[in-house]
């Protein structure tokens, strides 16, 4: 018997509005359809209303985990177009909280993994060390989540050295507890029965469906940003890429643990590495006429920012395309032919950003079930015409 | 006399009041070690240490608005919960408290006791199931199917494991097979293996994790309870948690010797002893992730059942040695 279950847009494994419909036999998925388009903000729209300034803090909000990775790829791609370079302090900064937020964004992903297994204890744990790398944030920029480091040129806030010793300290610690949760991510047997061998990615569907981050990493694609554009600081410090050929979900668990130690390291050598000198230079209100794409490994896998600036204080265009976007076809794949039970885990191995990654939204006529998507240019251009189209607005009448 | 030992066993002792507090303090009981066990507080607001939360949440959810689908068998949808709490109770009923002499034994007291209280202990295993399918909802009927796929599993290896003590102090009787264990603690020993069984087929009964398949809320949101609301919902509270102190209590007679003593040592035995096993269970809930539907039934009859047909080959060889 063949029939659909809707996972979403309201669902307990669901952190945010999707809607994934399911068409299941018995336990078994055939066939999967992810529907987006609940939590749309129209958020490149309002960045071509507002100044270069303005638009790292609404680029900042685009996304509450990985907020540091989304202004950090605009920064970077304003800083090109307005020709500036930030000192070197204030580049190894900015990518200090980068890394601490990847942290943060994995140890979340840790626990989020243990929830929806129904392995609660592992949620517990991971999140409580979370904080101690959410305090560090909070110490180093004031903020827990919204970090508001980024400058055009720099950063905004300097550490001193009692800050420093705070910092490898906290980072002590969560080193110890994450090599404990490896080995407890890896070999609890019930956890493990639960997630080797499901949601399986081969490495070729991996490269033809343009898999990003620990996804493809965990089918043994060797990507990532830091090392193959190595922006700012990345080249001077000493890291691996984590990946594993498992192509499971065992593997995405093993390759953000890794990614974890290998973030401690790249913590520690930033601290001892240091430089003295100013966190940023000034930078011009307006850009040069251009368009640049900036390249970024969040967390979660490869952000990228396209920008068009038109020689304004304000961008022409903005385009996000957030890492959860690039691995949406891939968990389509994932899905077919798992179990029931396996859908919050093969979904949350990707770790789905909804909100970041919302473009267009889909209509569907009440009347008759035909389905529309509607990029956001025509959408505003419907607006438009029913503005210019619609009938004069009478005004009111004093009925008496 | 008779009526008020009557009225004592059905209201009292260990009838519906006790079973009530008890099981709402045994509910405080997995709470708390669980949350300990995750580094957490646990209840600690109402009351001591939180004692009266799980009362609490009864007395919000029976104040709480009680919603009914449209699609449901609106008859059999509102019945099934009091049924359950009915089950659990009368199963309450059977557990030897009050035998504290062989010869003059309780009422509820009688030859085969221990197979009447297993078939009450999987009725609500059915009740679950009615309850699912007749919300109507998907969710639900994966939930309801769920229940009945696992109740295939561990229910084999429950009563084979539950059994071979009964076979080796050759009684159908709890009164007696506790006090054959009191008579020899040792023999214990050899029905370690069978209780391991039990306390996992227990937890599988009890829909805990790792075996909270039929209402595991990141897949199928409530499952079997996804469409009951307000005072159903809390009565098929109260019938999980009564069902847990009954299993435990069953598994301290038949594995741990009983409660023997008179009423107030026995009574501590009984406290102690369900403690402990829930505190086993409390444990296994706190170790591990929940696991499939397939590989529930795959633990069941790979591991589960033939371990449990050793454990009866053990005790009737012991059984021949000791003649």
């Amino acid at each position: 018997m063949k029939f659909q279950i809707p996972i979403g847009p309201q669902h307990p494994a669901l952190k945010e509005p999707i809607s994934l419909r399911m068409t299941v036999e018995g336990e078994v998925i055939r066939d999967a359809d992810i529907r987006l388009g609940y939590n749309h903000r129209g958020v490149e729209k309002l960045a071509e209303e507002k100044n270069w300034v303005q638009n790292i803090y609404l680029t900042e909000r685009i996304c509450g985990i990985c907020s540091h990775s989304h202004s950090t790829c605009y920064v970077q791609g304003v800083e090109k177009l307005m020709e500036i370079t930030p000192p070197r302090r204030g580049l190894y900064l900015r990518y200090l909280v980068s890394e601490l937020e990847r942290v943060h964004s994995h140890l979340l992903w840790l626990g989020v993994a243990g929830h929806e297994a129904g392995f609660d204890s592992f949620f517990m744990y991971t999140w409580r060390d979370r904080e101690i790398v959410m305090d560090l944030l909070e110490m180093i920029s004031g903020n827990r989540v919204h970090y508001a480091m980024n400058c055009l040129g720099g950063v905004r806030r300097d550490i001193d050295e009692a800050q420093k010793a705070k910092i490898l300290e906290g980072v002590a610690t969560l080193r110890k507890r994450s090599e404990y949760y490896f080995r407890i991510g890896a070999s609890e047997p019930s956890f493990v029965a639960r997630i080797a061998g499901v949601g399986l990615l081969s490495k070729e569907l991996a490269v033809k469906l343009c898999a990003v981050g620990p996804t493809a990493r965990a089918s043994s694609i060797t990507r990532d940003v830091r090392k193959e554009d190595p922006c700012a600081v990345y080249d001077e410090l000493d890291f691996a890429v984590g990946t594993a050929d498992s192509c499971d979900v065992l593997g995405r668990v093993v390759v953000r643990v890794q990614e974890l130690l290998e973030s401690y390291k790249l913590i520690e050598q930033m601290i001892h590495k240091l430089p003295d000198g100013d966190i940023a230079v000034k930078a011009p209100r307006k850009a040069k006429a251009g368009e640049v794409v900036s390249r970024y490994e969040a967390p979660r896998g490869e952000n990228l920012h396209y920008i068009k600036s038109n020689g304004t204080d304000k961008p022409e265009r903005l385009k996000v395309r957030a890492p959860t976007l690039a691995n949406y076809p891939a968990t389509v794949e994932m899905l077919r032919n798992g179990f029931i039970a396996d859908i919050p885990l093969i979904f949350a191995a990707i770790d789905p950003c909804i909100c970041c990654a919302e473009r267009t939204v889909t209509l569907v006529n009440f009347r008759s079930g035909e389905e529309t998507i509607v990029p956001l240019s025509d959408l505003r251009r419907q607006a438009a015409e029913r503005r210019t189209n619609a009938p004069a607005k009478r005004n009111a009448v004093w009925p008496f | 006399m008779a009526v008020l030992r009557t009225l004592l066993y059905l209201l009292v002792y260990p009838g519906i009041l006790f079973l009530f507090f008890y099981s709402t303090f045994c509910e405080w009981f997995d709470r708390k070690v669980y949350a300990r066990l995750q580094n957490r507080m646990g209840p600690t607001h109402t009351g001591r240490h939180g004692l009266l939360q799980p009362i609490a949440d009864f007395v919000k959810l029976m104040a709480k608005e009680d919603i009914v689908p449209e699609a449901a068998d609106k008859r059999l949808f509102a019945l099934l919960p009091v049924f359950g709490l009915a089950i659990v109770s009368t199963a309450g009923l059977l557990l030897p408290v009050w035998n504290f002499d062989l010869a003059t034994p309780g009422m509820t007291s009688f030859p085969g006791d221990i197979i009447v209280i297993l078939y009450l202990l999987s009725l609500p295993t059915l009740i679950l199931f009615l309850a699912a399918w007749s919300s109507t909802n998907l969710f639900s009927t994966i939930g309801g199917s769920r229940v009945l796929t696992m109740l295939f599993g561990y229910e084999v290896p429950l009563f084979l494991s539950v059994l071979s003590p009964a076979i080796l102090a050759d009684s159908w009787r709890l009164a007696e097979i506790a006090a054959f264990y009191q008579k020899k603690p040792l023999l214990i020993l050899p029905n370690l293996l069978g209780f391991v069984i039990a306390v996992i087929s227990v937890q599988a009964k009890l829909e805990r994790t790792p075996f909270d398949i039929p209402h595991a809320e990141t897949e199928i949101v409530g499952g079997t309870f996804t469409e009951y609301s307000g005072k159903k919902l809390g009565l098929f509270r109260l019938m999980m948690d009564i069902e847990l102190v009954v299993a435990s209590a069953l598994l301290a007679t038949v594995f741990l010797g009983g409660f023997p003593g008179g009423v107030f040592v026995g009574f501590a035995h009984l406290l102690v002893k369900t403690l402990f096993v829930i505190f086993l269970l409390a444990l296994i809930r706190a170790l591990t992730s929940r696991i499939r539907i397939d590989q529930v039934l795959t633990l069941a009859w790979k591991y589960l059942a033939p371990l449990a047909v050793l454990q009866l080959l053990v005790v009737i060889l012991l059984k021949g040695f000791l003649k």
